[in-house]
């Protein structure tokens, strides 16, 4: 917002201000709920896995509240421009904080069930993985934070590596399972909670869009990193 | 890969079609404009696309209800006031010396800020600009009137009162009753300037929905302080500051991403 002229009207100034405020604290919330889920998954620890389960509610509640604020600000402001933009935009990211509140749960709770099991490998692919993702929630949370699209933008463009170490993960859980059927009901928790994260890191990169639209004015146009290949991966058993 | 996938990838890619552009029904070109020493427009380009709406904003004193005089001659009546520069229609510069005025002015119609109806009948509003014109039979100019007044959305409401004073309408009507007297002429171009800014909000809707009607025939530029207005009946806007025109744009594009500073500025109201 720097160099921008404050609003004529200086109590619109300020609502847009609380606005952008509450989407960064839900930001933080859900960050810390990420941290939590991948907390209580490496270090087998249900009472964080709970505490990251508790915070649903909170996350919940802000998005409506996120919500109905930028309808009251539609309805009586009239927004245009840049205000428009940053309105919307925050309708969006609500819902997409939402959802990663959301897979940080689903994670944390597997890792409740994850915890009966003993595993004959390491999670350090996926202890790799959460810290990428929790990183790049937070570095579109601070772009949010300064207005900044190229912030935003590098954020957007780190998805690739996250997306990358999920391949590798899906196909090394994939392995673990053929090796031993007895893996197969850990793995499968280990497989949702990749996938959650991957899931994270998708609308992390939303977020990111979404801000850039909200300070550019134009949508973000360069090809999507969109290199999760797990999709097309096949491990094939042999003959 | 095989072709299912591959069909999937490539539907991730995908190129839109790109707007078709409106022929201009004017051309402004390198118009200035001067109050005597005062120079009022300074080098405007801009085209008033055929019938589409064209809303012209910006700050009290920054040139557009000038701009709007200029497309009719308006300013011809006051002395000491002139333009250089382009207004081409129809391979004509309208604002170049040898241009029959009267004439100008039944292609180019004009509605003002305050409703201005004639002190006479509501027939006779209509009619009185249409006999400057044309020569009219008595059945041929009742169907006339009929006609304006029924684009005008008028119709209904006077057509039992065609002979009653014009001034006992009420304000929106009257309003209607100036754009039906305008439209009589059957000009290429109507010029709205403020046209709802005395009206109540109701009467106000209704001229913006008269005037999202009337541009399937006309081409219509409006002037207005209301941004909210602009963006309702205007397909594209025109920002002007300080005699010059700094931005214009599809509407959609101007009210959610404008491209200079200046306008973002003024649309959001953070003008210093």
């Amino acid at each position: 917002m720097s160099g921008t002229p404050e609003h004529v009207v200086r109590s619109y100034g300020q609502e847009l201000r609380r606005l952008r405020d509450m989407i960064i604290e839900m930001g933080g919330i859900v960050e810390n709920q990420i941290a939590m889920a991948a907390e209580a998954i490496m270090s087998r620890d249900s009472e964080t896995a709970v505490r990251a389960v508790e915070g649903d509610p909170g996350v919940d509640a802000l998005e409506r509240e996120i919500e109905q604020f930028a309808i009251r600000l539609l309805a009586l402001r009239q927004p245009v421009g840049e205000d428009l933009r940053l309105i919307v935009a925050a309708f969006k990211i609500s819902s997409d904080l939402e959802r990663i509140g959301d897979y940080a749960v689903n994670a944390a709770k597997r890792s409740i069930v994850l915890d009966q099991f003993t595993l004959p490998f390491s999670l350090a692919g996926l202890a790799q993985m959460a810290r990428l993702v929790q990183q790049n929630v937070k570095r579109v949370i601070d772009a949010i934070g300064e207005n900044d699209a190229e912030a935003a933008m590098e954020a957007w463009r780190s998805d690739q590596a996250i997306d990358d170490i999920y391949t590798t993960i899906f196909r090394e859980l994939i392995t673990y399972m053929m090796e031993d059927a007895r893996n197969i009901t850990s793995c499968t928790h280990l497989l949702f909670i990749a996938k959650n994260l991957e899931r994270i890191g998708d609308h992390a990169t939303n977020i990111a869009e979404r801000l850039y639209y909200a300070v550019k004015g134009e949508p973000l146009l360069e090809a999507r990193p969109k290199s999760d290949t797990s999709p097309y991966a096949v491990v094939r058993p042999k003959e | 890969m095989n072709q299912a996938e591959q069909r999937v990838r490539v539907l991730v890619s995908g190129e839109r079609p790109s707007p078709q552009k409106a022929e201009p029904r004017i051309a402004i070109r390198d118009l200035d404009f001067f109050y005597g020493p005062l120079q009022a427009l300074k080098g405007i380009n801009l085209d008033l696309p055929e019938r589409q709406v064209t809303g012209m904003i910006g700050p009290s004193g920054c040139g557009k209800s000038t701009l709007l005089r200029c497309l009719n001659r308006m300013y011809d009546l006051y002395p000491g006031q002139r333009a250089t520069g382009q207004v081409m229609m129809d391979a004509q510069n309208i604002i170049g010396p040898h241009i029959d005025v009267n004439a100008l002015r039944g292609r180019v119609g004009m509605v003002f800020q305050k409703p201005t109806p004639f002190p006479m009948t509501v027939y006779n509003n209509i009619a009185f600009g249409v006999r400057l014109h044309e020569r009219l039979s008595k059945s041929e100019m009742d169907e006339r009137v009929h006609w304006s007044l029924t684009r005008a959305a008028l119709w209904e409401e006077v057509k039992d009162r065609l002979h009653a004073p014009a001034l006992g309408l009420s304000g929106g009507q009257q309003q209607r009753l100036c754009i039906a007297r305008t439209i009589a002429v059957r000009p290429d171009v109507i010029l709205l300037d403020e046209p709802t800014s005395a009206l109540d909000p109701l009467s106000t809707l209704k001229i913006e929905e008269l005037i999202d009607e009337l541009k399937s025939e006309f081409t219509i530029a409006i002037v207005t302080h209301n941004m909210q207005q602009a963006a309702r009946c205007a397909d594209r806007v025109a920002f002007f500051y300080l005699g010059e025109l700094v931005e214009v744009g599809e509407s959609s594009q101007i009210f959610t991403a404008p491209k200079q500073r200046r306008t973002q500025e003024y649309i959001t109201g953070r003008f210093g």
